[in-house]
């Protein structure tokens, strides 16, 4: 933590408890707060702050959508013979705001069924997102309901005093806001607009729901007669709340005045001190009803000062590493959707026949025959009454789901040609990859190191997108990138999938190792971990002239060795299915 | 805190996106077109635009009591018995739209047994499901792209058929389920099959709007709506009223509406220039072409009616050229620009 971090800490819970009176006074139309903390004292001084305020309702952990409309009680009914309703969560919730904890673990279902409601005007939400922020492989909540929760609040960097927390004392009530509204902002939705545009937002919904926190902020300031003219703390409190964690860029820097554009750029995130509400509230203290009010401000300049105390974490971190651009969008569900879709857990129960792969799903079965059994004839054997409408099937992810990931040497000169086959092979594969559900990954290694290209997808367009812009040349680091595609495979073997290594180099490494260990000793002993691991893969030689230093690699690692002097797209998916027996 | 009916927003309150608006129209006034899918980011007003067109659209006219909202002067069949029943009597209703989520089960989207009834009576009635619910409306899946394949396969057979069909329970029900089906994803998520892909008949692409401007102006009505629904709406009257106009005298017209050989012929040297495959792309630009010379309240379809309808109904439909990266929009622009001269 930087010197600057307990102001900080502390900015951002006030900002947190401001969001829960928002909340409070917005009603529906802001959909609700996403708030990002790990399970511990702070997240739970919140959860407390929020209770004293409104009553909440938790989504239970076993919910699924269906649960969240109600509907027969069946336990219920069958013990007293006559239909009893059960309300449905939602139903339940009426008048309270809904808590969803460990968000993130959502499956993509009830995720939809949640952003659904919040579209026809469901209780608040409050999702707790859990997962840990330095992970960067932790589940996501679905952007589609991320999306439309209006306030984002970040706790993983607040530091609550120790003291209080020992002696359980109850947090500081909220309404510890903005102490002065501040002056009337002119053109409070024009600002809000120009404001996410200059911060990368790309989402219409964020600008509107801004406007409507800043209403809302102004109506928890018990200031109702002033809705039509929001004020600067309104301005802040919209701009910290829904602008600044959805923030992609830094808005580009002022002509005039507010803080230097480079300290930004360098500084550890958040940046240091806040830029302090600007100063008119010093003026007019007190005197507001009097005096004549100053002319309306241009808050555009201001809104993206409070937006900067709220930046998401990392962004500056990714925009001083130049890897932005690609962050936000990367950062995005599309893995962690069709990772819950497609992962270990169960794919869901529907009515089917057993058999033909299908395992019968037997609670379901008997749980669906139960109510009838009443007016099905008796059977003489007094058993259970079945048939066959009864029968549900539990479903799994095919087992023959497969991800093919490439690993690429993009250094030295030859890189360029064989990175444009390798990005070719990637979309033929990808192309006929609707049929069968396959993925493919890319890991690219140059210099001293290896990158994962792109994640693992099945999306021609996003691969198309993120492939575009990769480069090549320098040293040949082949163990890095051997170790990262395994992990990359490990990675895909625990989510269920079947992993295919592709290698695409010439086997002659020139970086790695270590002072005993010579970089292409360091390429062999990564190539065996491979053998170890049991993952499949080819290993294409494309050296023009190929040497040794390729088949032994590809032995070491247990591969299929192709040699193909001169790469083509085709040539390499031909053998990529060759090697996987068409499973891909 | 009971949610009275929300006030739809004005379907020609939506700032820009005139393809989907457009593409929304022609399906609703040729229900036959099979559907529209839009692409695109989140927070584009896709919702927004389906659930506006449905709520401008007059209240029909069904028989009472039907729960399948029949039309009084249908002749079809009908479960409940209407036929019989019909009379001169009939009720109005609003244009169902139905939010089909991504979860939902078999049961609940074809209907099943009303276990209610069943357990308190002990009678086997049919309970139907939400495609009975958007028959004769608008039938909305957001991320159709992550609904489970069997539902999606379910629900576009039903589409095309116009038919529900449910063997269950020793049940044998068949009831209408005619409804415009609209889809909505974000290609970077996953992707559709394209054998589903094809079975929609138009498809557009929304981005985002970037002209700051548009933006602005999207904000500000949005607020204003927030904070005065009635007033906002009252203020779109005139507009919301000379659409609706001109989707019913486009209806009107449509049965009347020539294609002519000549236009038979351009339709098929559209289709085969850019790749289209199959009979359903060309069907689907005529088709498109005819409602589109309707609501302009043309009887005879002109070249710049097929231009102008082209890009939505044969994009999704190109072969795929994975390694010529022109987009499906570039190649149509193109041919169209070769063959039909402005």
């Amino acid at each position: 933590m930087t010197p600057s971090g307990e102001d900080d800490s502390n900015e951002r819970w006030a900002l947190a408890l401001a969001a829960i009176d928002v909340l409070v006074a917005a009603g529906n139309g802001i959909g609700g707060i996403l708030l990002r903390a790990r399970p511990g004292p702070v997240r739970d001084a919140w959860a407390d702050a929020l209770n004293l305020v409104v009553p909440t309702r938790r989504l239970p952990a076993s919910a699924d959508a269906e649960a969240m409309d109600g509907g027969l009680d069946l336990t219920a009914t069958l013990a007293s013979g006559k239909p009893v309703h059960r309300a449905g969560i939602l139903a339940d919730a009426q008048g309270k705001a809904l808590v969803v904890p460990m968000a993130e673990r959502l499956n993509p279902a009830l995720a939809a069924r949640l952003a659904t409601a919040i579209d026809d005007g469901a209780p608040p939400l409050v999702l707790f997102d859990e997962g840990d922020p330095e992970d960067a492989e932790r589940d996501r909540i679905p952007q589609g309901l991320a999306d439309r929760l209006a306030i984002h609040i970040d706790l993983n960097s607040v530091r609550l005093p120790m003291a209080e927390l020992i002696a359980g004392e109850a947090p500081p009530p909220p309404l510890e806001m903005l102490a002065e509204p501040g002056a009337i902002a002119k053109d409070p939705e024009t600002a809000l607009a120009v404001a996410a545009a200059a911060l990368g937002i790309a989402s219409v919904r964020a600008p509107i729901m801004a406007v409507r926190v800043a209403r809302a902020h102004a109506r928890a300031d018990e200031r109702p007669d002033d809705i039509e003219q929001l004020r600067e703390a309104d301005m802040a409190a919209a701009a910290a709340l829904v602008l600044g964690p959805r923030a992609t860029r830094l808005p580009p820097p002022p002509e005039e005045e507010s803080p230097p554009p480079e300290e930004q750029l360098d500084d550890q995130p958040p940046p240091e001190e806040p830029p302090p509400p600007p100063p008119p509230s010093d003026d007019n203290q007190g005197d507001d009803q009097e005096q004549p009010e100053p002319p309306p401000f241009d808050p555009t300049d201001m809104i993206l000062d409070a937006a900067q105390t709220a930046l998401p974490p990392g962004l500056l971190d990714a925009l001083a590493a130049g890897t932005m651009g690609k962050a936000p969008k990367a950062s995005g569900s599309s893995g962690a959707k069709q990772k819950s879709i497609t992962s270990g857990r169960p794919a869901g129960v529907r009515p089917g026949m057993p058999g033909r792969g299908a395992r019968l799903a037997l609670i379901e079965t008997i749980k669906t025959a139960a109510p009838w059994q009443k007016i099905r004839p008796a059977r003489e054997d007094g058993r259970l009454a079945i048939r066959t409408d009864d029968l549900r099937i539990r479903r799994f992810v095919a087992q023959t789901q497969s991800t093919t990931i490439f690993a690429v040497d993009a250094s030295g000169s030859a890189a360029f040609a064989r990175l444009a086959e390798a990005k070719g092979a990637v979309e033929l594969l990808l192309a006929e990859a609707y049929v069968k559900r396959a993925e493919v990954a890319l890991v690219a290694f140059r210099g001293t190191e290896a990158a994962l290209a792109l994640p693992p997808t099945r999306s021609l367009p996003r691969a198309k997108k993120e492939l575009a812009g990769l480069a090549g040349g320098g040293g040949t680091p082949i163990a890095a990138g051997l170790d990262l595609a395994r992990k990359v495979a490990e990675g895909e073997k625990s989510r269920g999938r079947t992993a295919l290594v592709v290698v695409l180099t010439d086997g002659r490494a020139n970086v790695g190792g270590s002072a005993t260990q010579s970089p292409q000793d360091a390429a062999l002993a990564s190539a065996r971990a491979f053998r170890v691991s049991g993952i499949a893969c080819v290993f294409i030689d494309c050296s023009p002239r190929p040497r040794p230093q390729g088949a032994e690699l590809a032995n070491a690692m247990g591969a299929r060795l192709v040699t193909l002097p001169r790469v083509d797209a085709k040539s390499v998916v031909a053998a990529v299915k060759a090697a996987s027996g068409g499973a891909v | 805190m009971a949610t009275p009916a929300r006030t739809p927003f004005p379907f020609t309150a939506i700032v820009g996106q005139a393809e989907m608006k457009q593409a929304l129209l022609l399906a609703a006034v040729e229900p036959r077109l099979g559907g529209v899918m839009v692409f695109g980011d989140r927070g584009t007003g896709k919702s927004t635009a389906v659930r506006a067109l449905a709520g401008l659209l007059p209240p029909m006219k069904v028989v009472p009591g039907c729960r399948y909202k029949c039309a009084p002067d249908d002749r079809s069949p009908c479960i409940e018995g209407c036929r019989e029943r019909a009379g001169k009597q009939t009720e109005e209703s609003a244009v169902p739209f139905v939010d089909l989520p991504l979860g939902a089960t078999e049961d609940r989207v074809v209907g099943s047994l009303d276990l209610e009834r069943a357990l308190a009576t002990g009678e086997k009635r049919f309970e139907p499901g939400l495609l009975a619910k958007a028959n004769r409306g608008f039938l909305y899946i957001d991320e159709i792209n992550l609904l489970e394949d069997h539902l999606v396969d379910l629900l576009l057979d039903v589409a095309v058929s116009g038919t529900n069909v449910v063997e269950r329970e020793g049940l044998s029900i068949r009831h209408p389920a005619r409804f415009i089906l609209v889809g909505s994803g974000n290609p970077e998520e996953g992707e559709l099959r394209p054998q589903l892909l094809d079975r929609f008949g138009l498809s557009v692409d929304v981005r985002t709007p970037t002209d700051i401007g548009d933006r602005i102006e999207i904000v500000k009505r949005c607020d204003r709506f927030d904070r005065d629904p009635a007033g906002f709406v009252a203020e779109f009257e005139d507009s919301e009223q000379h659409t609706l106009e001109a989707i019913a005298k486009a209806r009107k017209l449509l049965p009347k509406v020539q294609v002519e050989d000549e236009m038979l012929g351009l339709g098929a040297q559209l289709c085969s220039a850019v790749g289209a495959d199959g009979l359903r792309g060309e069907l689907t630009l005529l088709r498109a072409a005819r409602a589109q010379a309707a609501l302009a309240g043309k009887k005879h379809v002109k070249p710049h009616h097929l231009a102008e309808v082209a890009t939505m109904a044969l994009r999704h439909r190109l072969r795929r050229n994975v390694l010529d990266d022109t987009g499906s929009t570039a190649r149509i622009t193109r041919a169209i620009a070769e063959l039909i001269p402005a």
